[in-house]
């Protein structure tokens, strides 16, 4: 193997060797090397394969412009599809280049290439098409797909949480790259005291200074980058990240820099997101190439990108070169690569003459005025350049290992353009930069077309100057360089035969664009979409400029008049994890926990979702019980003597007021008002649109105080739906609502021997049936606490909602669990809690409430009180009804076999035949008291057809059942009046 | 993300509010309205390219529901529930 690394220099730690794997085989770099530089050095040349064509590719950029080698990273820095210019090279880092089988070398998929005349643009719309695409889908995805997300971690990584963390920042001044204008803009800012944030996305500060040999007051630039660097660190003021890049620009001037390296080893990623007063873009500008044939070639490599690996990396890139151009860059690019040992055979320059700033560059390299590179010798590597004059005269080839390109610069106006400022197209650089600005931002240096290093530095300080209303500083002076540029937009020689690529990633070349244009595709937007030019990761950092001149070229337009696409984030691939942070069981987003929470976890409860961040018991598993049988017994336990669960997450609300009674009235569908202090109703809330919003009770406390409780799920719905109504259509009306949910805890002890618990606990209220009837509460002591005893009933059973302050709580569940104990209490879960309220028809919002379902649907009429002019959604609910649509109707189903149990959901169509369904079902369980499985269905004019038999249309089978009531326990609910 | 200012607590972060909605016109009277009318109010949304009243719950805050002026198009809230600190 042999080694590029230069002897000396670069920015890389030669004490700190690195050893790293690539497609299986072990390799070394430096501290300080990319994964792309160390691979280089090490002389591997084909690094990937292309996406839909499978052809081999080598290593075309630097930084995240890379549009060639993407790599899948293993192991604890497992992630998908990064580009191997931006991964840090880490000690025992693995990787695998995407998009071959099994190595870039022996790809199997290549003979894709074979076909290729089979895939042009818009082939995803076009071929494949019969019978279906879903057909050839897996198929397609897997030849031309990217790296699939990583497999879980080993057991060696870090611990599953800490691994991305989300923060939030502020800022007077968000500075967005540290080359030299973001650096000097930092400065100025940072020195006015300002609150600055300063956030580059490469490892180290300095920008295009890494990568050239440039000079700063007389000295070496990268000294006055340290000097600068350590400045800012000085100021208390100052947050400087580095390898965090600012990938989304958000409005009101809402940023998200994405910190890849956190000094916490601990953390894989933090993502930041930053509120700033003021935004400097100093994002730089990026070498765009140039379009010829076999521009893809591995070797093919952009100058910039040459010049950052023998300065920056101390590395190599190839022996011979062949430089093409159509500008003064690339000279200067030659020049550092002849300085480090790189034999430099010729620079081909499009333009004609070659301006003599450019020549003086040279330094005795030949120049080839006037002159494309028509084609490229070596199809797995480069071996030579076709060259000719642009009329085609004089083709010659020039052996090299090396071809590098320069199609001028780019400002990176993707941030500057997601926050909505327009671009405008410059005909001196032949290139679209910043116009107008949409928000509180400025872009400087080569962002802004600003492409010399002492007009970097001055537009950096000004912009900082402006904004903190300082004196400019005086500012270094720095070695001049010059930039001239004629556009070439493609190379259409006549010798020049081939595919030529404007966008490699997703293999997009000149071919596909005429093709676009030439069926109707003319909008960039269209061309874009049609062919997918740009829309890979490197979202067309390098080749989208390209697409639009060959557009304009074309169609004979000024490029202005093409446009750009639209620029969105994320400006570089970003983890789902980082944006996320941490979520699940942490600080972020708690679980809501009652004071039962560990009581219940003690005793082996499985915890269920309740809604609302609420975990509740959804059964407690005793022995070697099945789950029917552990719902079997809880269920028993509450029809046979005694159950009791924990209701405390029961959205709980206080109205005060003098209007509060009206109100009720209002949002309630029955009448609320006429209930006495002490007495208790169950209602129903619609929406305005006539649909079920909650079902719940109300309490009258007061003369004008009143208790509101709602399901859990929707009681953050109720008070927004109260609040609003108040604070909108009543303000003058005089009512206060107070969420109460967490200030008051209950137990409810249900069952035919609840009252023998009651008297065991102690209490000193009547509870009598004389005294407090079904629907009654009364305030009192319960076990010498203080409580408020409400004799609802969600289970049909005789039941007492003991409600009492958080802090008594879980006394009081001891308490019950002690004095139930003779009675053979059970504490009871949600499934046995679904299974009590199918047996008595109760309804469930969710199962037989959807957004198709009404009161008078349910069987539920008398709560649509008559008596009211008004309520909230009475007159969409008697619009809707006057229709003579047919409605769905709550009825209960028995299956014919009582051992069939029926998913929920399950469609019931005529005679259980492929036929429109004519009702579903919304509950299905096995019922205690009638030993058999029992459902609820909501049933085309159900009310009307009990009796009938229905049938249940399954996958394999169909189902009979006899409709009848929805109720299947003691309809008459005698034993919950008790 | 968006800033909303709340005339209680200024500006603050948009995850901190829930949307309400752009304002529709008063509630008609349902005893008075036609169906039409009735089913217009209901399901008719404003919906402009430009500036759009609307409400929104400072839920994750002090609980007012407040009502601004937005600009679909940029997301600028040209005018705000009233000053605030
Ligand atoms: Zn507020």
């Amino acid at each position: 193997m042999r080694d590029r690394r230069l002897a000396s220099g670069g920015r890389i730690d030669r004490s700190r060797p690195l050893a790293f794997r690539f497609n299986g085989k072990g390799y070394r770099g430096f501290s300080g090397d990319t994964l792309a530089s160390a691979l280089l050095a090490s002389n591997v040349r084909l690094t990937a394969r292309s996406f839909k064509y499978h052809r081999p590719r080598g290593i075309v950029g630097s930084g995240p412009e890379e549009p060639a080698t993407l790599v899948e990273l293993e192991g604890c820095h497992a992630s998908a599809n990064r580009a191997a210019t931006t991964v840090r090279l880490e000690d025992g880092m693995a990787a695998r280049s995407v998009n071959c089988w099994p190595s870039p070398g022996l790809d199997l998929g290549a003979v894709s290439q074979l076909f290729a005349g089979l895939i042009p643009a818009g082939f995803y719309y076009k071929t494949f098409k019969w019978p279906g695409w879903r057909l050839y889908e897996p198929a397609i995805r897997r030849a031309a797909g990217l790296a699939g997300a990583p497999d879980a971690p080993p057991p060696d990584a870090p611990p599953p949480d800490g691994h991305f963390e989300a923060v939030h920042a502020h800022a007077d001044v968000l500075v967005v790259g540290a080359g030299p204008a973001g650096l000097m803009a930092a400065l100025v800012a940072g020195r006015a005291g300002r609150r600055v944030f300063l956030a580059d996305e490469r490892t180290e500060a300095g920008g295009s200074l890494l990568d050239r040999r440039m000079e700063i007051a007389g000295r070496p630039a990268l000294e006055w980058v340290a000097e600068s660097v350590a400045e800012l660190t000085s100021m208390p003021n100052v947050t400087h990240l580095q390898d965090a890049c600012v990938w989304a620009y958000r409005e009101h001037n809402f940023l998200m820099v994405n910190e890849r390296s956190p000094a916490n080893p601990s953390m894989l990623e933090r993502n930041w997101r930053v509120r700033a007063g003021k935004v400097i873009l100093a994002t730089g500008a990026i070498e765009r190439g140039l379009v010829f044939p076999d521009n893809d070639r591995p070797g093919v490599m952009l100058a910039s990108a040459a010049q950052a690996y023998v300065n920056r990396f101390a590395v190599k890139p190839g022996e011979r070169a062949v430089v093409f151009a159509n500008n003064d860059s690339a000279y200067a690019a030659a020049a550092d690569l002849l300085a480090s040992g790189v034999d430099v055979a010729a620079i081909v320059d499009s333009r004609d003459p070659v301006p003599d700033s450019a020549r003086d560059l040279a330094g005795g390299i030949p120049v080839k005025g006037g002159s494309v590179v028509i084609g490229v010798r070596g199809r797995r590597s480069v071996k030579g350049a076709a060259v000719s004059k642009r009329d085609g005269q004089g083709a010659s080839t020039i052996d090299c290992d090396l071809l590098l390109h320069s199609g001028g610069w780019s400002p990176a106006v993707h941030l500057f353009s997601q926050s909505r400022g327009s671009l405008r197209y410059d005909e001196s650089l032949a290139t679209f930069v910043p116009d107008e600005a949409a928000q509180a931002c400025v872009s400087v240096g080569g962002a802004s077309g600003e492409l010399s290093l002492a007009s970097a530095l001055r537009t950096g300080a000004e912009a900082a100057a402006m904004i903190t209303g300082t004196e400019m500083p005086d500012l270094p002076t720095t070695t001049g360089e010059s930039y001239a540029i004629t556009p070439l937009w493609r190379v259409d020689a006549p010798g020049a035969k081939g595919r030529a690529f404007l966008d490699i990633q997703n293999d997009v070349t000149v071919d596909d664009v005429h093709l676009a244009l030439r069926e109707g595709y003319e909008n960039v937007e269209h061309v874009k979409r049609y062919t997918t030019g740009g829309m890979g990761l490197d979202q067309g950092k390098t080749g989208n400029i390209n697409i639009i001149g060959t557009i304009a070229l074309q169609k004979g337009v000024p490029l202005q008049d093409v446009g750009t696409t639209t620029f969105r984030p994320p400006y570089s691939p970003v983890s789902f994890g980082a944006i996320g942070g941490i979520r699940e069981e942490s600080v972020v987003l708690p679980y809501r926990h009652t004071p039962v929470t560990q009581w219940n976890l003690d005793r082996g409860a499985f915890m269920y979702e309740a809604g609302a961040r609420w975990r509740r018991p959804g059964y407690f598993l005793r022995g070697d019980e099945t789950f029917q049988e552990t719902v079997n017994r809880e269920c028993r336990a509450v029809r046979e003597c005694v159950g009791v669960y924990d209701g405390s997450p029961l959205g709980k609300f206080e109205l005060k007021g003098r209007d509060a009674g009206r109100f009720l009235d209002h949002v309630y569908t029955n009448l609320m008002s006429t209930l006495k202090p002490g007495q208790c109703r169950y209602g129903l809330m619609l929406t305005e649109d006539g649909l079920i919003l909650d079902d719940g009770v109300a309490m009258r406390l007061g003369e004008h105080r009143w208790l509101v409780s709602t399901s859990t799920a929707h009681a953050d719905a109720v008070h927004g739906h109260m609040e609003e109504l108040l604070q909108t259509q009543f303000p003058d009306w005089s009512v206060h609502v107070t969420t109460v949910t967490s200030q008051w805890n209950n137990a409810t002890v249900c069952g035919p021997r609840a009252r023998e618990v009651m008297a065991a606990l102690g209490t000193d209220i009547d509870l009598s049936p004389e005294e407090l009837p079904f629907m009654r509460f009364a305030d009192g002591h319960v076990a010498g606490l203080p409580a408020r005893v409400v004799r609802v009933s969600f289970t049909g059973e005789l039941s007492f909602e003991i409600n009492v302050a958080p802090r008594h709580m879980r006394d009081l569940w001891e308490w019950i669990m002690e004095a139930g104990a003779p009675s053979g209490i059970e504490p009871v879960g949600s499934e046995a809690s679904h299974v009590l309220r199918v047996e008595k028809g109760f309804l469930s919002l969710g199962h037989e409430v959807d957004g198709t379902v009404d009161a008078h649907d349910l069987g539920m009429s008398w709560i649509m009180s008559k008596r009211k002019a008004d309520y909230v959604g009475k007159r969409s609910v008697e619009l809707r009804r006057r229709g003579k649509a047919v409605r769905r109707e709550l009825v209960g189903l028995l299956p014919a076999d009582p051992n069939d149990q029926i998913p929920e959901g399950a469609p019931l169509t005529p005679g259980g035949e492929k036929r429109p369904s004519e009702g579903l079902v919304t509950a299905c369980v096995w019922s205690v008291v009638l030993d058999r499985w029992v459902a609820l269905a909501l049933l085309e004019n159900g009310k009307s057809r009990h009796g009938e038999t229905v049938h249940v249309r399954l996958k394999n089978a169909t189902v009979a059942a006899t409709v009848g009531e929805p109720v299947f326990h003691d309809p008459d609910g005698l034993r919950m009046r008790s | 993300m968006m800033l909303i200012p709340c005339p209680f607590c200024g500006h603050r972060n948009e995850s901190e509010f829930a949307y309400g909605g752009p304002v529709k016109p008063d509630r008609p009277d349902p005893h008075a309205a036609s169906d039409e009318d009735w089913v217009d109010w209901l399901t008719t949304v404003p919906n402009p390219l430009g500036p759009v009243e609307e409400r929104w719950w400072h839920v994750k805050g002090c609980g007012t529901w407040l009502t601004i002026w937005r600009d679909t198009r940029t997301h600028c809230v040209v005018e705000g529930s009233g000053d605030a600190g």
